[in-house]
């Protein structure tokens, strides 16, 4: 088979990943997005760990830690958006903008819970 | 539910083929069926960073990750399509609707699906992947993969290398997902006192 | 002791004086007089004793060199020779009466310390100029003179004439300063030496390159110091100072260096006659205008002020037709009776409480109020307007018949031109001199009106130092016989011809004036004039400040008065309005220079309001509007940042592999 074929596959596949990621505005549809990209990169390891014949099947391996980590990156990845979610009301990336220069910081009383959340913790 | 649909016709579709790889299909019977799951997959995919509906994004990627999975079994590697479809859409996708669903996300049709930055995602992701194209396919399009030889990823072959070669990231992965089992419940916590206090 | 520790001594002891008046004046004011009056006192009296040492034989040479400078050598060096130390004793004399003088003229002045550490400072460095035997210490001393002479002019720098009249001092004496510095070391380049001796040396063996052009640029700083034509324009205006400075700095020393700088220097100018021909016409010039300036001032001071200008003109004269014996008598006589006078005049400021002589003019009894003053100034009139048998007489005559000397060509390498010149102005000037002399002593003692003010005795210091310098005044004269043993041997005693045409002309200027006075005098009764400051018990010096501070105001003009009784009026006639401002020379250098340097300092503004702030403006404007436009950028939006930053890596990996594939 052609090795053409995965990895333009794997290639696009990324692409529309990254697409994902940079236009989509809720938060979980960023992860799916994040999760696609993952995905790509997994075909291209499989598919170059056919081609090549390794004798360890490193590719094989480090897709299914790939496997597993994105399974890990997903589910903290969940609690934050949820955590956010809670916090602020709303799950929308570009409504979270603490980075702006003048964004009104969080407000006293949060950060106060905050803390009296970890203490209890 | 048509996604569920889909979802069930493409694993029986995957489970079949699988059976078959080994048997009659030839080489390029073998390219011609990735080529296609490959159109289908890329398609699902663009379908799920582009609805409006953010359930069927979800069901979408099903759709995506299980075709990856029959590209996986055509590409020989059959233990990591099966935990592609257990783990990915078995559980994956699942915590994602989950999450959409904690997040009270619209059912339906939300016209503010996409941010406004859509045009420079277009642009940079367009770009991204001409320039990837362009270059993958300069390096390797002389390339073959041989598939006639022994299968690269039986279960059997991937025990094998897994506890043989590997056996110590595998642990370490394990620690991990531990650390990460934990990071999830401490997270969730924290959520539930703010939220036992609030009330 | 040895005479050359001796020499040393008389400037190191005023200068210790001045340092230790300057650290101690706020701490110990108990010490502050006897600071200022002991140091200078023993420096006199050394001089004297160097002087008799020294006794008119060989000149003493002792150098010390500290250390090597690579090129031409700088030495420590003595050069005592028999100008050196008379003239060292002349001003130690006339330092120490001005410091006992000023003990008493400012003696509740707050800025009485640092005023008489100057002064000492200042004596120090004009002793230095004196005994120095290497230009560039000379000119140490000479730069020191410089800057002290700022400071004491603007001593009553609460008046606006004072604060003016300092600057004015610097300014032009350093305009020909810089001159005069290049002329030293295009001096000293071509005899590979600052010593004066090493100099002579070289130009008596001819290997002075440009002797003209060197004689011409040290002539710029001998006019500044010596305010000479055309650079004397600060001098009338530094009798803003205190009277004791005036008498010390501004007749009988610092004025002098210039003149004691020719004289010392005398062969590097004789081997150029056009410098002499140069210094002639920059003498007679000096001594005549000088003269009918002097002729035309209302300020008592002024008129001295221009009258030492046009004797400092004879001094140069006497140079010019290369007589220094001459020139070093009648600085001498000159220092002595100038000081007396201007020492007077303080005095006669005190006691008529103005420095107008329009005012004392219409003031009766003020020389019975203060007969010393009056006494010893009379004698040193005579002695300025060079009546037989006082001082003055025998060292004017001296250059006029130095002059008259070198008319008949009989000095060898003088032109004739020079010597003319000089001849010609010199008796003109004497018949003039009389003029204002006699002008002065008439309105000043004899006028007029209501009686003078009573401000009681005048302090015994400053009529004791009067008397100590009048003894000079009237027999310094006697000198001529005896000065040529200690100088170049030329003849200094009067000759016939010189001293019957000399006195003549004195004699006709008194007799003119007297008669003028007599016409005009009456006048003074109908035109009311003057004012007076009234503080008859305060110490002198604040008399002669207020009276500074109010003449401008009381008289419409600092150097003038609107008086019809002024001899001066009637005898200048229409020549009176231009000679009350000096015939216009500042305005002159208003023109030539104040006010290009304003355009100039006016264009630099511009330039550096408009033009370089530009750049300045500019440059940081530039990063405000770069960073305002990346400050838009910060959004807060992570997507964004994301999207930049993405795009910025495939841009970069694009490149990468394009270099890579060497396309």
């Amino acid at each position: 088979m052609h090795l053409v074929y995965p990895a333009v596959l794997a290639a696009l596949l990324f692409c529309t990943g990254l697409y994902g990621v940079l236009a989509r505005r809720n938060a979980i549809l960023v992860l799916m997005s994040v999760e696609l990209m993952l995905n790509a990169v997994n075909l291209n390891l499989v598919a170059f760990d056919v081609w090549l014949r390794d004798t360890l099947h490193a590719g094989q391996a480090l897709t299914l830690f790939t496997i597993a980590i994105a399974a890990a990156e997903i589910g903290i990845g969940l609690a934050i958006v949820l955590l956010v979610y809670r916090n602020r009301g709303t799950a929308d990336i570009d409504r979270l903008r603490d980075l702006h220069e003048d964004a009104p910081g969080p407000d006293a009383g949060h950060g106060d819970r905050e803390e009296k959340a970890e203490a209890a913790a | 539910m048509t996604g569920t649909a889909a979802l069930a016709a493409q694993a029986h579709g995957t489970h079949t083929l699988a059976a078959q790889t080994q048997g009659f299909l030839s080489t390029s019977g073998v390219e011609i069926a990735f080529l296609l799951v490959g159109l289908v997959t890329l398609g699902a995919a663009l379908v799920t960073v582009t609805t409006r509906q953010l359930v069927h994004a979800a069901l979408w990627l099903v759709v995506t990750l299980g075709g990856l999975a029959v590209e996986y079994l055509l590409l020989t590697a059959e233990f990591i399509a099966w935990v592609q479809v257990l783990i990915y859409v078995g559980s994956v996708v699942v915590l994602l609707l989950f999450g959409l669903m904690l997040t009270k996300a619209p059912i339906g049709r939300s016209p503010d699906a996409d941010s406004g930055n859509r045009y420079p995602a277009l642009g940079v992701a367009g770009a991204a992947a001409v320039a990837l194209v362009w270059v993958v396919a300069d390096a390797f399009r002389t390339t073959w993969i041989e598939l006639d030889g022994a299968p690269q990823g039986t279960t059997k072959v991937s025990g094998e290398f897994l506890f043989r070669n590997w056996v110590l990231p595998f642990e370490a992965l394990s620690v991990l997902l531990l650390a990460a089992l934990v990071g999830a419940v401490v997270l969730s916590r924290r959520k539930n006192a703010q939220a036992g206090e609030k009330r | 002791m040895t005479t050359t520790t001796t020499a040393v001594l008389v400037p190191l002891l005023p200068f210790l004086g001045a340092a230790a008046g300057l650290l101690l004046g706020r701490r110990a004011p108990g010490f502050v007089r006897p600071l200022a009056v002991l140091p200078t006192l023993a420096a006199a009296v050394l001089a004297v004793v160097v002087a008799w040492r020294q006794g008119g034989g060989e000149p003493l040479d002792a150098a010390r060199r500290l250390t090597p400078t690579g090129s031409v050598p700088i030495d420590l060096a003595l050069h005592l020779d028999g100008f050196a130390v008379l003239v060292a004793v002349l001003v130690g004399v006339v330092a120490t009466c001005v410091q006992l003088y000023s003990t008493a003229y400012l003696r509740d002045d707050p800025r009485y310390p640092s005023y008489a550490a100057l002064v000492s400072l200042f004596t120090s460095a004009m002793l230095l100029v004196v005994y120095s035997g290497d230009l560039m210490v000379l000119l140490v001393g000479w730069e020191i003179m410089g800057i002290c002479s700022y400071f004491l002019v603007g001593h009553y720098w609460e008046t606006e004439a004072a604060r003016s009249a300092s600057l004015k001092a610097f300014l032009v004496t350093k305009l020909g300063d810089v001159p005069f510095l290049i002329g030293i070391l295009a001096l000293a380049a071509d005899a590979g030496t600052f010593r004066i001796n090493g100099i002579l040396s070289a130009v008596a063996s001819g290997s002075i390159g440009h002797p003209t052009l060197i004689a011409l640029l040290l002539l710029a700083g001998v006019a500044g110091k010596s305010a000479q034509f055309p650079l004397h324009t600060w001098l009338p205006d530094a009798m803003a100072g205190p009277t004791p400075v005036s008498a010390l700095i501004h007749a009988a020393t610092m004025v002098a260096a210039g003149v004691y700088f020719v004289a010392r220097l005398l062969p590097v100018f004789t081997a150029s006659s056009a410098a002499l021909v140069v210094l002639a016409v920059m003498a007679a010039v000096t001594m005549v205008g000088s003269a009918l300036a002097a002729l035309a001032q209302d300020d008592i001071k002024r008129v001295l002020a221009y009258s030492t200008v046009g004797q400092l003109g004879y001094m140069t004269g006497a140079l010019a037709v290369g007589d220094r014996d001459a020139a070093v008598f009648h600085l001498i006589t000159h220092g002595a009776f100038k000081a007396l006078l201007f020492l007077g005049a303080g005095v006669i400021i005190h006691a008529a409480g103005t420095n107008s002589l329009g005012a004392m003019a219409r003031m009766g009894g003020l020389a019975k109020r203060i007969p010393d003053a009056y006494w010893t100034m009379t004698v040193a009139l005579l002695a300025l307007a060079a009546i037989p048998p006082f001082s003055g007489f025998f060292s004017k005559e001296a250059v006029l018949g130095a002059a008259e000397h070198a008319t008949g060509g009989d000095a060898h390498g003088i032109p004739h031109a020079a010597g003319w010149t000089v001849l010609v102005a010199g008796l003109l000037t004497a018949l003039l001199t009389a003029g204002y002399a006699t002008r002065l002593w008439l309105r000043a003692f004899h006028g007029k009106g209501p009686e003078a003010p009573d401000h009681g005795r005048q302090p015994t210091a400053m009529n004791a130092v009067l008397w100590v310098l009048f003894l000079p005044t009237l027999g310094l004269g006697l000198a001529a016989w005896k000065l040529p043993d200690w100088f170049d041997g030329n003849s200094l005693t009067p000759t016939l011809t010189t001293s019957v045409l000399g006195t003549g002309c004195a004699l006709a200027g008194a007799a003119v004036t007297y008669a003028a006075w007599r016409r005009t005098a009456p006048l003074a009764a109908r035109a009311p004039l003057g004012a007076v400051a009234a503080d008859p018990d305060a110490a002198p010096y604040i008399s002669e400040e207020e009276t500074i501070a109010t003449h401008v105001a009381a008289y419409g003009n600092i150097a003038g008065a609107h008086d019809p009784s002024d001899p001066g009026r009637l005898l200048l006639g229409p020549l009176h309005r231009h000679a009350v401002a000096g015939f216009h020379l500042d305005a002159v250098y208003s023109a030539l220079f104040v006010r290009p340097v304003r355009a100039a300092a006016g264009l630099v503004r511009f330039l550096d309001r408009e033009v370089v702030d530009a750049y300045v403006r500019g440059a940081a404007g530039a990063p405000r509007l770069l960073g305002a436009a990346v400050r838009r950028a910060q959004t807060g939006n992570v997507q964004t940042y994301l999207s930049a930053l993405l795009a910025g890596s495939v841009v970069l990996a694009v490149a990468a592999v394009l270099v890579a594939t060497g396309a």
